[in-house]
């Protein structure tokens, strides 16, 4: 992968409104985003009710994704085009998720929704209408998605790499400024992480930074190129987008997302956990 | 809007006492802007946090104690940071004028 396979600009999601090869969709963390307006012709995705397990800690199984994706009228040869609020979190998340279920062709727009709005740029409250279709996924791709024990069999092993705030790397906070804090039972970063906000990988108006600083920046957080990575913030949305920098942009090999995040890994019983802004020991 | 304290968003079912909060309202010319961005950087200039405005212009962060900037990004404007002291208990609000 690279930036010119995985991402796409504002003027070029301008000139495919109306080119049927392309699904455009909406992914928000705050979900009614998509109501107050949206890019003329997407359709939207609910993080919360169409990506996730309703009962379990889990995504959607690979039959629910296809009854999801059918129902929607996305296709397997159609090239889906996400973008999504707060600096395409959400959308980083679904793209991520996408991949994991083998969709082709996903692209990612550069700034997401803000850049859209900061341009300016039109949005509509219309609904569109797609036919249905008959969507295949793949089995999921484990090559992206890191689980507990490979997590804490990775502490001094591999990069592991925290993109939350400073702030919630060190215990100082538990989840986002914006959220209410609660979530895991501990604060702190799994020994050895390095901390890279995922925020340093973008501009303010939401765009990707380019590639030689986007290298410059991980290099100098101690991220070993030779190395397997796994990224992880509090439940698996902002490393998504950090997983997208280095897998897709700077296309880097063995690069895992860890979903389960500090959500699960700072409720874990008896595993070691570091506190403060100092990585900790192995 | 129901609820309304003075920030203009709701804080039923947020326990205040706990929690270091930074709100208020983004206005240009006396209006309130619903288009804009509010980021909230820490004390090194880090990005923190990031909300749109609500159509009212409203915003807010549940920070923690200590000092923070928040910049404000709107269409057609240069972005205009503030500064802001937050402390647990306390709701800290902030007019930002663009």
């Amino acid at each position: 992968m690279s930036r010119e396979s995985a991402l796409v600009n504002a003027d070029w999601v301008e000139q495919h409104l109306d080119d049927p090869s392309i699904v455009l969709i909406e992914v928000d963390e705050d979900t009614t985003a998509y109501n107050k307006g949206h890019i003329r012709g997407a359709i939207k995705l609910d993080w919360t009710t169409d990506l996730q397990d309703q009962v379990r800690r889990d995504f959607v199984n690979k039959a629910q994704f296809e009854a999801l994706l059918s129902d929607r009228g996305v296709a397997n040869d159609q090239t889906v085009v996400l973008y999504g609020g707060n600096n395409n979190w959400f959308a980083a998340y679904a793209y991520w998720y996408f991949k994991l279920y083998g969709h082709q062709d996903v692209k990612l727009l550069d700034g997401g929704r803000k850049k859209w709005e900061l341009d300016s740029r039109e949005l509509t409250d219309e609904l569109p209408t797609r036919e249905k279709t008959s969507y295949t996924a793949q089995e999921q791709d484990g090559s992206i998605r890191a689980f507990r024990d490979e997590v804490v069999a990775a502490i001094g092993a591999q990069n592991l790499v925290d993109v939350r705030s400073p702030d919630e790397y060190a215990g100082r906070l538990l989840a986002p400024a914006h959220l209410p804090q609660e979530q895991a039972q501990r604060a702190g970063h799994i020994p050895t992480a390095a901390n890279v906000p995922w925020s340093k990988a973008a501009n303010d108006d939401g765009t990707f930074k380019s590639d030689d600083e986007l290298r410059e920046i991980y290099t100098e957080a101690g991220v070993d190129w030779g190395k397997d990575t796994i990224a992880y913030c509090r439940i698996g949305e902002r490393s998504s987008h950090t997983w997208f920098v280095l897998k897709e942009l700077l296309g880097q090999d063995n690069v895992k997302n860890y979903d389960g995040s500090w959500t699960e890994y700072g409720s874990l019983v008896g595993v070691p956990v570091a506190l403060g802004d100092e990585a900790g020991e192995a | 809007m129901c609820g309304a304290t003075e920030g203009g968003l709701s804080l039923d079912g947020i326990d205040v006492k706990k929690e270091a909060i930074i709100q208020g309202q983004v206005t240009k010319d006396g209006e309130p802007v619903g288009s804009a961005y509010v980021r909230l950087l820490d004390r090194t200039g880090e990005f923190t946090a990031e909300v749109p405005t609500s159509a009212t212009g409203h915003f807010r962060f549940f920070a923690g104690p200590g000092e923070w900037t928040l910049r404000t990004l709107a269409p057609k404007n240069e972005p205009v940071d503030s500064k802001v002291t937050a402390a647990t208990g306390v709701v800290a609000e902030v007019a930002v004028a663009i």
